[in-house]
């Protein structure tokens, strides 16, 4: 009895009863429009990446859509479960059911979740292992990329084949010389630098990432692959462009305050498009 | 559990608890708590020092590991900085301290209130002693021009010895608190135990820093 | 029956406690109930900075030619920009996502959720909140000296951030003060730590067992623990950061650095190192934001429910599992760094492991859900976006854990979109949701339903509006971090998403000061709160509200059942109460009969 009388004077918040109705019904409502909205909008691709142009950006994008089919299916049934529970339950004047829980339904769910994440990992690691841990083919075409706030500048080996000794102490780009080759080099004398990037179709880029002064980032949407440069580093980075093309280059990685307007060109042309820019180039320098 | 040991040992049951193995609950008929005293359990001390010791370890752990990283990806041969040979007489007179605060505090838990205060004293005279020493050492290596900056294995010499001596010193000054000021919340038994652990588990890590110093070339 | 209450020595001293001055009482105090209230002040003025600081970030990208009139110069620079990107990342994640659901709400109600009179170590409490206060008041003058914020990120990466203003505006003394106040932060931090800790492990009312402790008690303690362990390695890092920067040490700073054509003396240093060191910290951190509001969803989710919490014992295992491979998982923030490509495999399989235990205690939260009697007051609203928000936010999780996707994300909007639903909104939900859910018991009174419901619904549609779009711009390529879109070419096709943004972003920020006038006013104007106004189970809702001195006037409890026994069959009440003994012993006489 003492207890019933302390639960009465207690309970000041009654329940709100019939109103919750309506919140019941408008949360249920929101939750099913923005599911409804989501999934539209990605399965429309209504803001897509720009098409891929390597046959490794393709199996990124494969991975990608499976992965969106597996969080698409969790986000959709998670969310219109939380609506129904919402809708479903509301205080109608009914008694709770009182559980404390199941453990078998904690176990399968607990496995389900697990192998599909793993499974989606699994999967996702194979198509890494593929961009940067297997070795890319024999004979690549090597551009080394430099980056600096907030500029990229690009080299190639020349007719030589090989890359002139860098100093940092010869850095200079007022007289000319931003990356500090060094003049008494001779494998120096016939490198090409320029400041985007020109490479052949249907051939293995081999591109050396490093960087003079901050952390810097070679990104190209179209690869579907990214790159920080990091000061003390040299990074290789791989891939075979099969679609010839204007592409942009940015940098995603703070750099300053010109961070914005880091950005250059990848230009893939054909084969005879590439012997002619590296004739044109050489002239130049 | 350890604690519950030790603060047995020295007579001391704490007031309030976990539930396993708890007061009875209350002294009331009802089986109410309310006449229970609601301070401070003085093993929640004891609990706080080794919470702390951990998070110091944390510490230490991130600055040797930042050691090896910068060593494993250094582009130019590591150039270990030599050991001044004083840190070799510190070694000693910190392990040495560690005996008399164990003396110490055998004393005290033997109600022998002379020789737990002069074993005290000769604790925080060496540990004063040892941080002189490490000073000494700093000035030994500054006079061969090895400074903070010199290349990364002085930098790490320095940070590892300074901030292991600012800890030291955190310690002495405890020490010297007890020696001088009773604490109301804090009683003496307690107190002594938990700056203990404190300076043991200080002793123990100069010992790990030193013999990692001394071997750094072999990482 | 017993000695009567007012003679009992602990009541004499509570007495006492009444009679200090207003200095020793409010400001300098070890009350943990006031140190709470001094923190939960500090995150509302923090978050307040922070959200105006996003709102002129939001205006900048829309209308960046605009003339502001605050601004010196008139057109907000890029420099300015990126200031304001770093100082609204680094006050919300530390003095806002830190403070609030562990500082505030942590410090107020752990002890008297486990029936104690105090924190363990009242006075290094009181220490805790005065760095904290020290460490916001060094950032906030960042702003004001030459050269203004720092413009590195709340990341610091150097070597843009440990060569001083050669590198950027305000990479001099701004950056010296951010580091400065970080330092500070983290010492608070670990001092805060170890109070909870302590306190959780050796000062639990007697029959409250590990597995008896409130969901929300379980959260303070995991993340205490990681605060622990993670604040002492960016401790380690921040000192050998500020070496680098005032000392010419070079542990993350390689040689042949030239920067603005000079060339820098360093050697053999490693930017790499560094974003170790940070991110072993920067991942636990956002767990740290996260948990308690967790452990808050499910008590507020269990008391609206009128249901226990499903699978009780699981969802203590998942915090503590969450809490465990939050350690082991930094490297999914270095996916593109250089970091050897073998660590990225090791990395992403145990980043996806850890969505497990998310997702159990989801499915768990729905399960609480079922069968339940749902009532729909406002801090159960908030308990509901904290699912959603947080069903959302995780799975885009999923896509960044996969380097083979993050070399396509990463850096783009879509990893702004992924943290800012998980902590700049599921956990902003958990601190609204413990704000409505608690402010009866801190305060006395009730905040307003009505108000507070329209706080919920213009929240939670603004702010889906501002981080859905997101995605759409990182998956398109828009970078972050980017001043304006005057760069790269193709960015101008994403101004439209941009703008349907920061509109949003302005109605939700507006919308945030509806809670602001419920909040202030309810203080002063607010209907008296009784005892226990959610007919809750747990102990806080024992005493009176706002709870006396030492939290329950001299009679402490003894706990008895589990924390959310709710519709027990058999029952007289839909809720038992943790100090309730079985229904066949009357419950014991205490202050609360009176009235």
């Amino acid at each position: 009895m003492r207890i019933e009388r302390q639960a009465a004077r207690a309970t000041r918040f009654r329940s709100p009863g019939r109103g919750s109705v309506v919140t019941a019904v408008s949360l249920a409502l929101f939750l099913i429009l923005f599911v409804a909205a989501t999934v539209y909008i990605f399965a429309e691709h209504l803001f897509p990446a720009p098409p891929p142009i390597t046959s490794a950006a393709l199996m990124v994008d494969h991975q990608y859509n499976l992965t969106l089919y597996a969080a698409g299916a969790a986000f959709v049934l998670a969310q219109l479960g939380l609506a129904y529970m919402i809708f479903r339950y509301r205080d109608r004047g009914q008694r709770a059911h009182f559980t404390r829980g199941h453990t078998w339904m904690e176990i399968a769910w607990t496995v389900i979740t697990l192998a599909t994440f793993l499974g989606l990992g699994i999967a996702g690691n194979r198509v890494w292992a593929d961009l940067e841990i297997l070795p890319s083919s024999d004979d690549p075409i090597q551009v080394e990329v430099t980056e600096s706030q907030f500029v990229y500048t690009f080299r190639y080996p020349g007719p030589d084949g090989k890359f002139g000794r860098l100093e940092a102490s010869l850095v200079s780009p007022a007289t000319g010389n931003p990356l500090g080759i060094d003049p008494s080099d001779p494998a120096g004398k016939d490198d090409i630098v320029a400041s985007s990037l020109t490479v052949p179709v249907d051939r293995p880029i081999e591109l050396l990432i490093r960087s003079q002064d901050v952390i810097h980032n070679f990104f190209v949407r179209e690869l579907r692959l990214q790159q920080d440069a990091v000061p003390g580093m040299v990074i290789p980075m791989h891939f075979t462009p099969d679609r010839i093309g204007h592409y942009e280059i940015v940098c995603t990685q703070l750099c300053g305050l010109g961070h914005y307007h880091m950005h250059s060109m990848l230009d893939v042309v054909s084969a005879s498009g590439y012997t002619a820019f590296l004739k044109r180039e050489a002239a130049a320098q | 559990m350890r604690t519950e040991v030790i603060t047995d040992a020295i007579g001391l049951r704490g007031s309030g608890g976990n539930g396993a193995n708890a007061l009875p609950p209350g002294d009331g008929p009802n089986g109410d708590g309310s006449l229970r005293s609601g301070a401070v359990p003085q093993r929640a001390y004891v609990t706080g020092m080794l919470i702390a010791l951990g998070g110091i370890l944390m510490f230490f752990a991130a600055l040797v590991s930042a050691l090896v990283v910068r060593k494993g990806l250094s582009a130019v041969p590591w150039k270990a900085t030599d050991v001044p040979r004083i840190l070799w007489l510190n070694t000693s007179i910190l392990v040495a301290s560690s005996i008399t605060l164990a003396r110490s505090r055998r004393d005290f838990l033997t109600r022998d209130e002379a020789g737990f205060r002069h074993w005290w004293g000769v604790t925080t005279i060496l540990g004063v002693f040892f941080v002189a020493g490490q000073v000494l050492a700093w000035r030994q290596l500054v006079a061969a021009g090895v400074y903070l900056a010199t290349n990364a294995s002085s930098s790490f010499f320095y940070i590892f010895t300074a901030a292991h001596a600012a800890h030291l010193l955190g310690g002495i000054v405890a020490m010297l608190a007890i020696a001088f000021h009773r604490g109301r919340r804090l009683d003496h038994s307690t107190a002594t135990q938990v700056v203990s652990i404190y300076w043991h588990f200080l002793d123990a890590l100069w010992l790990c820093l030193f013999v990692l110093l001394l071997l750094q070339d072999r990482l | 029956m017993n000695a009567p209450a007012n003679t009992h020595p602990e009541f004499g001293r509570a007495a006492a406690h009444a009679e200090k001055a207003f200095v020793r009482r409010y400001i300098f105090s070890t009350d943990h109930k006031i140190i709470g209230l001094q923190y939960f002040f500090l995150a509302l003025t923090a978050v307040t900075v922070g959200i105006v600081l996003s709102l002129l970030m939001r205006f900048h990208l829309v209308w960046p030619a605009a003339h502001l009139p605050f601004v010196s110069g008139g057109i907000m620079t890029p420099e300015q920009y990126l200031a304001l990107v770093t100082m609204h990342g680094t006050l919300m994640v530390f003095f806002v996502l830190t403070t609030a659901p562990q500082g505030a709400f942590g410090n107020f109600f752990l002890p008297i959720q486990i029936g104690a009179p105090d924190m363990a170590f009242p006075r290094l409490n009181m220490l805790s909140f005065w760095l904290t206060f020290s460490a916001f008041l060094c950032m906030m003058a960042a702003f004001l000296v030459r050269g203004g914020a720092p413009i590195s990120g709340w990341t610091a990466y150097p070597p843009l951030s440990a060569l001083g203003d050669v590198t950027g505006p305000g990479e001099g003394t701004g950056q010296t003060l951010w580091l400065v106040s970080i330092l500070i932060f983290c010492l608070a931090s670990l001092l805060g730590s170890i109070n909870f800790i302590s306190t959780t492990i050796d000062m639990r009312a007697p029959g409250m067992t590990l597995m008896r402790m409130p969901l929300t008690v379980w959260a303070w303690f995991v993340t205490a623990i990681l605060s622990l362990l993670a604040f002492s390695v960016l401790l380690a890092g921040g000192i050998l950061l500020f070496l680098d920067r005032s000392a010419g040490t070079s542990f993350f700073l390689p040689a042949g650095l030239v920067v603005n054509s000079e060339l820098q003396m360093r050697n053999g240093g490693s930017p790499l190192l560094w974003q170790h060191l940070f991110w072993f910290f920067g991942h636990p951190e956002v767990y740290i934001a996260i948990l308690p509001g967790m452990g808050v969803t499910s008590q507020i989710i269990a008391n609206f429910s009128r249901k226990p919490v499903f699978g009780y014992r699981v969802m203590a295992i998942a915090i503590c599992a969450i809490g465990f491979l939050g350690f082991l998982i930094w490297g999914h923030h270095m996916f593109v760094s250089g970091m050897n490509p073998y660590s990225g495999l090791a990395f992403s399989m145990l980043t996806l492991a850890i969505a497990v235990p998310s997702a159990v205690k989801t499915f768990n939260w729905l399960g609480t859900l079922w069968g339940g009697k749902i009532q729909f007051h406002v801090p159960m609203l908030f308990a509901l976006g904290f699912v959603s928000f947080f069903i959302t936010g995780g799975l885009s999780g999923i896509f960044l854990a996969q380097p083979a996707l993050d070399t396509m994300l990463h850096a783009t909007y879509y990893v702004v979109a992924h943290f800012h639903l998980v902590m700049g909104v599921a956990a902003i939900f958990g601190i609204f949701g413990a704000t409505y859910y608690w402010f009866p018991k801190m305060f006395g009174r009730m905040m307003n339903e009505t108000l507070g419901k329209i706080h919920f619904w213009l929240t939670f549609g603004a702010v889906y509006c501002i981080f859905m779009p997101m995605h759409f711009i990182g998956i398109a390529g828009g970078i972050r971090r980017y001043a304006d879109a005057t760069g790269p070419a193709y960015l101008a096709g994403l101004q439209p998403l941009h703008l349907f943004i920061t509109i949003a972003a302005f109605i939700a920020a507006t919308a945030q000061l509806v809670f602001f006038y419920n909040f202030f006013r309810s203080l002063r104007a607010g209907a008296r709160a009784s005892n226990n106004p959610w007919n809750a189970t747990t102990l806080e809702w024992t005493t009176s509200s706002p709870p006396l001195h030492d939290n329950f006037d001299g009679r402490y409890p003894n706990v008895y059942r589990g924390p959310y026994d709710y519709s027990v069959p058999g029952a007289s009440q839909d809720f038992l109460m943790q100090n309730m003994p079985d229904e066949q012993y009357p419950a014991p006489k205490g202050p609360s009969d009176a009235h």
